[in-house]
Order: structure tokens, then C-alpha cells, then sequence
């Protein structure tokens, strides 16, 4: 194949597809965690008040979750692209002449 | 648990200096060696490709890691709380989507700078001449904070007059890019990462100790020695509009900053750029898990009254607490590893001024792409310097002015100008030069002129009684108007090479072919 037919591929399409399928649901998943903490600080500050526990409270803990999330989608990402996307990205440019 | 009575800090403190000597000397052998592998382009702005992926995240934290954070952050936990923590969370979550937006795209379709992204398939001159001054305008903001907020942190710590501290920040960081290029910036970077990590954690274990190692008894004494409201929201986050707009420009300004983004090219693949991120965000997201017990710890057994008393900001919190726990030795290494970090910063901003000064301006649209290696290397070396003396010379000039607003107009030119810009040149099939240069110029006017109107300047710097535009900051607003000045300005004038090229260029895209 060229570089023309691999690009009109239906693997590559696929592969095209499903990598952005996976980021933008992530990137949504992000906004919500991401955003949801920000206004709930911003509209229900006695929640994020509210003690969880004898010394924590939801906002400290919210918090918390936010960064550990946040670094965990990342991993995650990383890991599946490093594994899966880039052994179809490799098979496809065996193909390429 | 007595308050620190007496503090060395501010007086020239032997330890400290030879600590800092040391990380000088260490840093200058290593640009020594560097220097001699730095001859070509590739070597000068991208270390020759040769950087790994554990490395770049080591050095892709450092960049981010600034002493504003270190210092700053810790500092605001100290004496206002939970909202320091807000900032915390902030700065991190741009990470995550760096890498699910730019950050393979960023890498296989570019040589060294962002804006070879955003010229690949538009007419270059335009597009590039644009894309470089908002790449400009970002990194010299971002410095001017770095200078005029180091000169002060330096004058805090070892008592040296403002204007020498510039002139040493000025002259040692010139050395690491003048002479080693990408190369050395990247391992001055990497050894202060290091030692910061190491720093804080030596800390953080030293705060833990005085309280059974448990966070929670830390939380307790913070509570019953201040009251509630320092573990719980206060000022920083009001309106709901106007905390959306602030966690906007905290996210997207990190997809927008260059020199951040310049760092994708000193790895050889896609590959080794994904892993970059991911240790990135690791050692970024340990840093910003550790500071608030730093920050509360210091405001428990330092003192929120000490903590003011020696700077009014709070900016002194991590050094008095590391004076109280491990002495002046260990005050000492700290104060060194914040100058180490000043040094690294400003030094990884030179680089990016450089190549958008050289590489993008000078090389690809005055000289049209048309000059020799050795000519690039010899204006890479020009434009270095000539950005060293204007950051010199700004810091000094913009000496005990409030420059805290200059990192907020960073990172929303970043995200207005920068960003939108950058991702639908990645993403979008009918982008075209015109409108490009258009979101570009109309995220980045609107980004600076709403600044100026917000309570950030016209309330805290001018005066005024009431803002004209009521957002601290204006992301939501500017970055709007960046997309939707791109999506209608492309609509209105089509560009068939430009979609043409876009179905070209895929197989580079996804799959790395022709990667630089």
C-alpha cells in the first residue's frame, strides 16, 4: 500500500477513531471531575465544608480524588496507547512500500 | 510546639551559599560537556532528539515546578488555607489533557517549536509570524513574573541586593543555553527536579513526624489553632462563571505554553512523548499531593504571624518550616534548591523566546528556510542573548512592581491565543491561514485587554473602585472568541491546499511517517 490507500484504510480509520473515542470520553470524564469540584467550591461551599471522618472534609478529599484521578486517566491512557494503539500503528506502516 | 523565634533567613547564610555554589559548578560541568555535542539545529533547540521519556518527564516537571509554585503555593496554604489547595489542583489537571489533545500530534507533525504545528499546512509567512508573538508574549509575561518574583525570593533568602540576584539569574542561565543548548537546559532542568523532589520530600517526612506521621492530626491542630475556615473555601472561588473561567485558563494555558510544548521534540518518538507526560504528571501530581502538608505543617509549627512577618505573601513558609525542622543546614539546601529552580525556569524560557525568535522569525520567514546550519546555530546564539539582557533588563526595571497578574495573562494568552489555534490545526480539516491568524490575534487582544478591565488590574493594580469586567480571568470570553473567530474566518475563506495537505499529512499525524 501507499501512503494514500493506508490513510484510506479501513484499519487506519479504525484505529483513528477509536483514539479519539478513548481521549475525548477521558477528556470528558476530566471536565466533569475537573469542573464538577470548581463549581461545586464555586455554588455549595458547606459541602466541600462538610467533615468526612474526624479531620478530613469533602473538599480536602475532593481534592485529593481530582489529583489521583487526574493522574490515573493519564496512566491509563498512556499505557493503552503505548500497548495497543502503537502495535496497529506499527502493523500499518509494515504495509506502507 | 514552639514557633520559630529566630531565623538566619535574609542574612548571607554559608551553608546556603555553598550548597548553591555546588549546584552552580555541577550545572556549569555539565553545559561544559553538553556544549561539545551541541553543533547543529537539532542539537541546539531539541538535544539532538536524544532525551528519553523518564527524562523529559523529570524535565517537563522541573519546567512546570517553578519557584512560584514551590514557594508560592506552600506560602498561600500557609497563611489562607484550603484556597492555596484550589491552585494546587488546578495547575495539575492540564496534564491529562496535554496528552489526550496535542500531545502525539504535537510531536510527529513538528521539528522544534508549536508553531511549525500550526504553519504545516497553512501559508507559512503569515501564520508563522503570528503564532511565534503569541508564542512571544506568553514567555516573556511568564518571565517577567520569574524575574521580578526571584530577584525578591533571593533578596529574602540570602540578602543579596534585587539587582544582583537579576544579574546572576541572568548571567548563569545565558551560560546553560548559550553554550549547551536544549542539552544542557534540559539536565539543569532534570538535577533540579531531583533535588526539589528530594527537598520536599525530606520536608514533608520531617513535618510528618511531628505529628505520628498521621495528616489528619496535622488538619486537627490547624483547625483549633485558626478555626474552621482555613480547611474550607474562602475568597479565591466566588461566582460560579468566574471559577469556570479561571480553571479554563489553568487547564488550557498548559496547552499553550511553549516552552512546555518545545520539550515533545528532544524525545526520538511519539512513543517516548507519551511516556514523557506520564511521569510528568506522576512526579507534578506527588508535588502538588505533598505541598498542602508542607503549607498547613508550616502554619501550625512556624506560625501564620512568623510567616507574614518575614514576607507579607507567604512566600517564606517552606524555607522557615525546613529552618525550624532541620536547621540552617537543611534552610541551607532549600534556599539553594528554590535559586536552582529559578535558574532551570528562566533558562527553559530562553530557549523557547530563542527559537521563536530565530527558528520561526528569523530562519523560516525572513530567511525564508533558505540558511545554512551554521547561520540557524550562530542566530539560535543571538537571539538567546538578546532575550537574556531584555529579561535582565525588564526584571530589573519591573522591580516591587505586582506582577502577579503577569502569570494569569500568561496562561490565558496561552489558552486564547495559543491553544485554539494549535488544536484545530491538528483537528480540523477546513482551518484555514486566515483563520488562524485571526483567532490568534483576536484570543490574544481579548485575553490582554479583558485582563487590563478585570478586578486583577484595574481593582488591585490601578485602583479603581469597580472592574469594568467582572471575571478574574478572562478565558471563557477570549478563548470563545478564538474559536469562534477561527471556525467563521475558514468558513468564510476556503484554502484547498490546506485540506488537501490535511488528508497528507495523517499518515504523519497517527503514525510518525516523516517525523522529524
Amino acid at each position: 500500500m501507499d501512503l494514500k490507500e493506508t490513510v484510506n484504510s479501513k484499519k487506519f480509520k479504525k484505529i483513528v477513531a477509536l483514539r479519539w473515542g478513548i481521549s475525548i470520553t477521558m477528556l470528558i470524564i476530566l471536565f466533569v471531575l475537573y469542573y464538577g469540584y470548581v463549581l461545586t467550591i464555586a455554588w455549595n461551599p458547606e459541602f466541600m465544608a462538610k467533615k468526612i471522618g474526624e479531620n478530613f472534609n469533602v473538599g480536602i478529599v475532593s481534592g485529593v480524588v481530582v489529583i489521583v484521578g487526574a493522574w490515573l486517566m493519564t496512566v491509563i491512557y498512556v499505557s493503552w496507547a503505548n500497548s495497543k494503539y502503537d502495535k496497529v500503528v506499527e502493523e500499518l506502516k509494515q504495509d506502507i512500500d | 510546639m514552639n514557633g520559630l523565634k529566630n531565623t538566619s533567613l535574609g542574612e548571607p547564610n554559608a551553608i546556603a551559599i555553598l550548597f548553591f555554589a555546588l549546584v552552580v559548578l555541577g550545572t556549569l560541568v555539565i553545559t561544559y560537556f553538553a556544549a561539545k555535542k551541541t553543533k547543529s539545529t537539532s542539537e541546539y533547540y531539541a538535544a539532538g532528539r536524544s532525551i528519553t521519556g523518564f527524562q523529559n518527564g523529570l524535565a517537563l516537571s522541573g519546567d512546570y515546578m517553578s519557584a512560584a509554585s514551590f514557594l508560592g503555593i506552600s506560602g498561600i496554604i500557609a497563611l489562607q488555607g484550603y484556597d492555596g489547595f484550589i491552585y494546587a489542583v488546578g495547575y495539575l489537571v492540564g496534564w491529562p489533557a496535554l496528552m489526550f489533545l496535542i500531545a502525539e500530534p504535537l510531536r510527529n507533525l513538528g521539528k522544534f517549536t508549536f508553531t511549525d504545528v500550526v504553519a504545516f499546512r497553512l501559508n507559512k509567512g503569515p501564520i508563522r509570524i503570528a503564532a511565534s508573538i503569541g508564542g512571544l508574549l506568553v514567555v516573556l509575561f511568564y518571565t517577567i513574573a520569574q524575574m521580578v518574583g526571584s530577584g525578591k525570593l533571593v533578596e529574602l533568602m540570602f540578602g543579596m541586593p534585587y539587582e544582583m540576584a537579576e544579574i546572576i539569574v541572568g548571567v548563569v542561565m545565558l551560560l546553560y543555553v548559550l553554550f549547551g543548548g536544549m542539552l544542557a537546559t534540559t539536565w539543569v532542568q532534570i538535577i533540579k527536579a531531583c533535588l526539589l523532589l528530594f527537598g520536599i520530600t525530606l520536608l514533608t517526612i520531617l513535618t510528618l513526624a511531628q505529628f505520628n506521621f498521621n495528616p489528619g492530626m496535622i488538619l486537627s491542630e490547624v483547625q483549633s489553632m485558626y478555626g474552621e475556615q482555613m480547611l474550607t473555601p474562602g475568597g479565591l472561588v466566588t461566582g460560579g462563571l468566574d471559577a469556570f473561567s479561571l480553571g479554563l485558563a489553568l487547564m488550557f494555558g498548559l496547552l499553550g505554553l511553549p516552552h512546555i510544548l518545545m520539550r515533545f521534540y528532544t524525545v526520538p518518538d511519539a512513543k517516548e512523548a507519551r511516556k514523557s507526560v506520564s511521569w510528568a504528571t506522576t512526579f507534578i501530581g506527588y508535588f502538588y499531593l505533598v505541598i498542602p502538608i508542607v503549607g498547613f505543617g508550616a502554619a501550625v509549627l512556624v506560625k501564620k504571624s512568623v510567616i507574614a512577618g518575614v514576607d507579607k505573601g507567604g512566600n517564606m513558609a517552606a524555607p522557615l518550616l525546613s529552618e525550624l525542622l532541620g536547621g540552617t543546614p537543611f534552610l541551607g539546601f532549600i534556599a539553594a534548591v528554590a535559586f536552582a529552580t529559578i535558574l532551570a525556569v528562566v533558562a527553559g524560557l530562553t530557549l523557547a523566546a530563542a527559537s521563536a525568535l530565530s527558528h520561526d522569525i528569523y530562519v523560516n520567514v525572513i530567511k525564508k528556510g533558505d540558511a545554512t546550519e551554521a547561520e540557524q546555530v550562530k542566530s539560535a546564539r543571538i537571539a538567546t542573548i538578546i532575550f537574556g539582557v531584555v529579561a535582565v533588563g525588564l526584571g530589573i526595571l519591573f522591580k516591587g512592581q505586582n506582577v502577579a497578574f503577569l502569570v494569569g495573562l500568561a496562561f490565558a494568552i496561552a489558552a486564547s491565543a495559543n491553544f485554539p489555534s494549535l488544536l484545530l490545526s491538528i483537528l480540523w480539516r477546513r482551518f484555514s491561514t486566515h483563520g488562524a491568524v485571526w483567532s490568534i490575534i483576536a484570543g490574544g487582544l481579548t485575553a490582554t485587554v479583558l485582563i487590563i478591565l478585570s478586578p486583577t488590574v484595574w481593582v488591585s493594580i490601578f485602583g479603581y473602585e469597580e472592574a469594568i469586567f467582572p471575571l478574574k480571568n478572562p478565558a471563557v470570553v477570549s478563548m470563545s472568541v478564538a474559536f469562534i473567530t477561527a471556525i467563521v474566518v475558514s468558513l468564510l475563506t476556503p484554502e484547498e491546499k490546506a485540506r488537501t495537505m490535511f488528508d497528507d499529512e495523517k499518515a504523519r499525524t497517527y503514525l510518525g511517517v516523516g517525523a522529524e
